[in-house]
């Protein structure tokens, strides 16, 4: 049956996994630094597309989600979905009076 | 193969569907933080400047370090699976054991963070809280119930990792079966993620 | 293949999972089996246990409510009944009843696995949803008294009463906990280990709605679950979240909690639906109606199901824009509902239908979840709910469809597998008049409560208006003839099990799914060889082809 499948078959090298995390401190860095610079309503945005970009890389990367199948991606795209919607519906009772 | 006997019960062995489930576990507990966000957004759009004014009583430095050091604690969890991979299990479990102590490092840079707004009066129901506007002591009550969340998950994680050092000194997880330490390693990188988020929200918005 | 080491009984069967095969021994065995069959019996043991608890707090709510002044108990002790009879109704009986007990028993047979994904997780879901119930059944004894607030806990008054908030707060947060499991376990299960040839498309339909349900636990209830934490976490170190003196905002709790409990309606409804779609083809001799549809819709549900829960509070003050939006959605929902419905009529269309005791109880979900989803709709519309908001209309609304919904698919299921799980039939005629106490029992009930809500009777009050007394009378009197009915109905099932005629055929009642197929009562593997499944679901045609052939898996 599918019992060849069950483990993983790709086996990245370390350096790949180092040159990641030197990008998340990098953005680290780049988020502590823009956050002094006042760019008003955009600088809570600036902060969170960051914050984006930096999860896209540990749930890509680290937890290996860019070898998983596909439903798997499809999953975290349904919860995130899901937790839009949510925050898209809660904000037309806050941001209409 | 018809020599087994039937009543063998087989053990049937399924990584993905293992990994699968801790998959869904982790988006369940993505929006057990997704409610916390909610309320935060809610907050903070109705209390802009008290939160601008609360966040700068933040202790950026302490929060970067802590930032630096559960992205550090990703790398080498992601490391400890990768040398698992290739049958190192010494260079694994040396790198497990430091995720572990990197989850220590965080847990005493909050405590002492939290001292300093303890001593400061800013704890909860403190008359020195109660007393500012309400959008800051709403940002102290997020403040607390998020980061301390956070936190338990942190403790949580390092319970996991703890269990995972013994599986492996034990030759439980080994180098064709290294399922446990792959989800462990999930869960790690889940509440490594939460942070990042939080990071910015709390300490990153004067 | 017979050469098993396992030994036949006298009937030629292999012993069924009933009989103990593991290293533990008598009550042991039950307790900490890993089987999901035994699970289930578990679960089915909690949940009835519990129905009966709610059913006669509920009974006592009626009989206190005979006349408009109080007579048997106290305002608070009335307070606290109607929030412990929301509590344990909701939150321990039908949440987990129907994915509990039957989809834990049915869901791998039907696709043709061994067992659920994760066992050992399975087994603990039980014992946090036992833990669950004991603190809330805990609460009612210990000194405080139980939660006075409600089952719906609105802040402020959930943070200031005196009672044993945190206790059924932390009790409904681990019977949370055990729902996510049994999603995220059914979900895991679904995925990987169907049967080869069990393409999604011919798994039945009670699975499919185990699949949307398992969505929606794994999504809806950590939301549900933060928010009674923050709740407990203001009360014991007062952080100011929610509470108004400390700049929180009630409305927002109000949000967050309805974000999860309008879509626990659809955790209650949508298994509640498989059960039925599972029934209706078989007593009807056909094959299912639109059976694309039934599967699409159920994922429908889950979907707009997550997205109305402000229907709730339209009387609380929302945003014009707010309103506007959520009554529309609420509206959109009852699309993928009544297309079920239609669908099952259209089954019925021309079928022979057999009118034994799981078809009533199925004909009768389908007429009193009706009046449930169209008194829902009347409430969807603004002005309506501006209205009809915490009266007795939106009690006998909830009631038809959870209880009308829900309870009459759970008696269904028990009528149609209980022979299955435990190899013996019922008393079929005491069976119908059971039926039929309860259906009449019901109607009487709940039907004045739509009358007086729509007169202007309030909700969970303790004396009201001389005037509405007479449709309390019928009630009680309705209630009295419905738990007459939920007593021959349990009598005769318990009964069944000692002393039953003994089934000794695997198909009971001509159906065409896996789990009619194997031994009644099952094995403990499930199947002697995994099934190879070649046809599609629910093939009702001339005198049968064979379903699915057996091969052997090397």
């Amino acid at each position: 049956m599918e019992e060849n499948k069950t483990l993983t078959k790709h086996s990245p090298g370390y350096g790949i996994y180092i040159l990641v995390w030197l990008a998340l401190v990098t953005l680290t860095a780049l988020t502590a630094a823009v956050a002094g610079i006042s760019f008003g309503k955009f600088s809570i945005v600036v902060a969170l597309i960051i914050a984006m970009v930096k999860s896209y890389l540990v749930l890509s990367e680290f937890m290996h989600l860019k070898f998983e199948m596909k439903a798997f991606r499809v999953f975290v795209v349904v919860a995130i979905l899901f937790f839009l919607l949510l925050i898209v519906l809660l904000f037309q009772n806050y941001s209409y009076y | 193969m018809s020599t087994e006997n039937q009543a063998v019960i087989h053990v049937h062995r399924d990584d993905v569907g293992a990994r699968m489930g801790m998959w869904l576990f982790l988006l369940s507990e993505f929006l057990l933080f997704g409610g916390l966000f909610l309320m935060y957004s809610v907050y903070r759009y109705n209390h802009q400047h008290d939160f601008h004014v609360a966040a700068e009583g933040m202790n950026v430095f302490l929060g970067t370090a802590n930032t630096l050091i559960l992205l550090t604690s990703s790398l080498t969890m992601a490391l400890a699976i990768a040398a698992m991979q290739k049958g190192n299990k010494i260079l694994s479990l040396t790198l497990q054991i430091i995720t572990f102590l990197f989850g220590v490092a965080f847990l005493v840079n909050k405590f002492f963070e939290w001292r300093a707004e303890f001593r400061a009066g800013n704890y909860p129901g403190s008359p020195i809280l109660t007393a500012k506007p309400s959008g800051q002591i709403l940002y102290y009550g997020l403040y607390y119930t998020m980061v301390g969340l956070h936190g338990v998950h942190v403790i949580v994680g390092m319970t996991i990792i703890a269990f995972m050092i013994r599986f492996t000194i034990k030759g439980i997880i080994n180098k064709d079966n290294y399922v446990k330490l792959e989800n462990a390693g999930l869960y790690w990188h889940l509440v490594d993620i939460i942070w990042i988020f939080l990071f910015p929200l709390f300490y990153l918005i004067t | 293949m017979s050469n098993s080491s396992i030994a036949l009984d006298g009937n030629g069967k292999l012993p069924s999972y009933l009989i103990d095969q593991g290293k533990h021994k008598g009550i042991l065995a039950w307790l900490l089996s890993t089987d999901h069959k035994r699970i289930a019996i578990l679960y089915m043991i909690g949940v009835l246990s519990f129905f009966a608890v709610g059913v006669s707090l509920g009974f006592l709510i009626r009989l206190e409510l005979l006349t408009p002044e109080g007579t048997i108990v106290s305002a608070q002790a009335y307070n606290e009944l109607f929030t412990l009879h929301g509590v344990i109704m909701i939150f321990i009986v039908v949440i987990p009843a129907i994915p509990g007990i039957f989809g834990n028993f049915f869901l791998p047979i039907m696709i043709g696995a061994k067992d659920v994904a994760f066992p050992r997780l399975n087994l603990l879901s039980w014992y946090l949803y036992i833990i669950g119930g004991t603190m809330i059944l805990l609460s009612m004894v210990l000194p405080g008294g139980a939660a006075d607030t409600g089952w719906t806990f609105y802040i402020p008054y959930s943070v200031r009463t005196g009672t044993n908030m945190v206790f059924t707060l932390s009790a409904v947060f681990i019977l949370g906990f055990s729902s996510i499991l049994t999603g995220m376990n059914f979900l895991t299960t679904i995925h990987r280990m169907r049967a080869p040839g069990m393409g999604w498309f011919k798994m039945p339909l009670f699975a499919w709605s185990l699949y949307a349900t398992g969505w929606i636990q794994l999504l809806a209830t950590p939301i549900v679950g933060i928010t009674l934490l923050l709740v407990i976490i203001e009360r014991v170190f007062g952080v100011g979240l929610f509470d108004p003196t400390l700049g929180g905002d009630p409305m927002l709790f109000q949000h967050m909690f309805w974000m999860y409990s309008h879509p626990a309606v659809y955790i209650i409804i949508v298994p509640a639906m498989g059960v039925i779609s599972e029934i209706i083809p078989v007593f009807a001799h056909r094959t299912i109606f639109g059976y694309k549809f039934i599967a699409y819709s159920s994922i429908a549900i889950a979907v707009f199901g997550s997205m109305v829960w402000a229907h709730h509070m339209f009387a609380v003050g929302l945003s014009n824009n707010a309103e506007f939006i959520f009554s529309l959605l609420t509206f959109l929902v009852a699309i993928p509902s009544a297309i079920k419905v239609f669908n099952w009529t259209a089954t019925l269309y021309k079928g022979s239908i057999e009118l034994e005791a799981p078809m009533l109880y199925a004909l009768a979900f389908i007429f009193l979840f009706s009046i449930g989803g169209l008194t829902g709709i009347i409430q969807g519309a603004l002005n309506v709910d501006i209205y009809l908001t915490d009266t007795y209309f939106i009690v006998g609304h909830i009631h038809y469809v959870i209880f009308g919904g829900t309870g009459m698919a759970l008696f269904a299921a028990l009528h149609y597998w209980l022979p299955k799980m435990f190899g013996r039939m019922y008393n079929k005629k005491v069976a119908k008049v059971a039926f039929w106490h309860i259906f009449v029992g019901f109607n009487i009930l709940y039907f004045p409560f739509l009358i007086m809500g729509w007169l202007g009777m309030p909700r969970r009050s303790y004396h009201y208006l001389p005037r509405f007394q007479i449709y309390h009378v019928i009630a009680t009197v309705g209630s009295w003839v419905l738990v007459a009915g939920l007593l021959i109905m349990f009598i005769n099932l318990l009964r069944s099990l000692r002393y039953g005629k003994i089934i000794t055929e695997n198909n009971i009642w001509g159906g065409e799914s896996l789990e009619w197929k194997v031994q009644t009562p099952p094995i403990a593997e499930n199947f002697e060889e995994i099934p190879v499944v070649t046809a599609a679901p629910y093939e009702y045609k001339e005198n049968d082809e064979p379903v699915l052939e057996k091969e052997e898996i090397v």
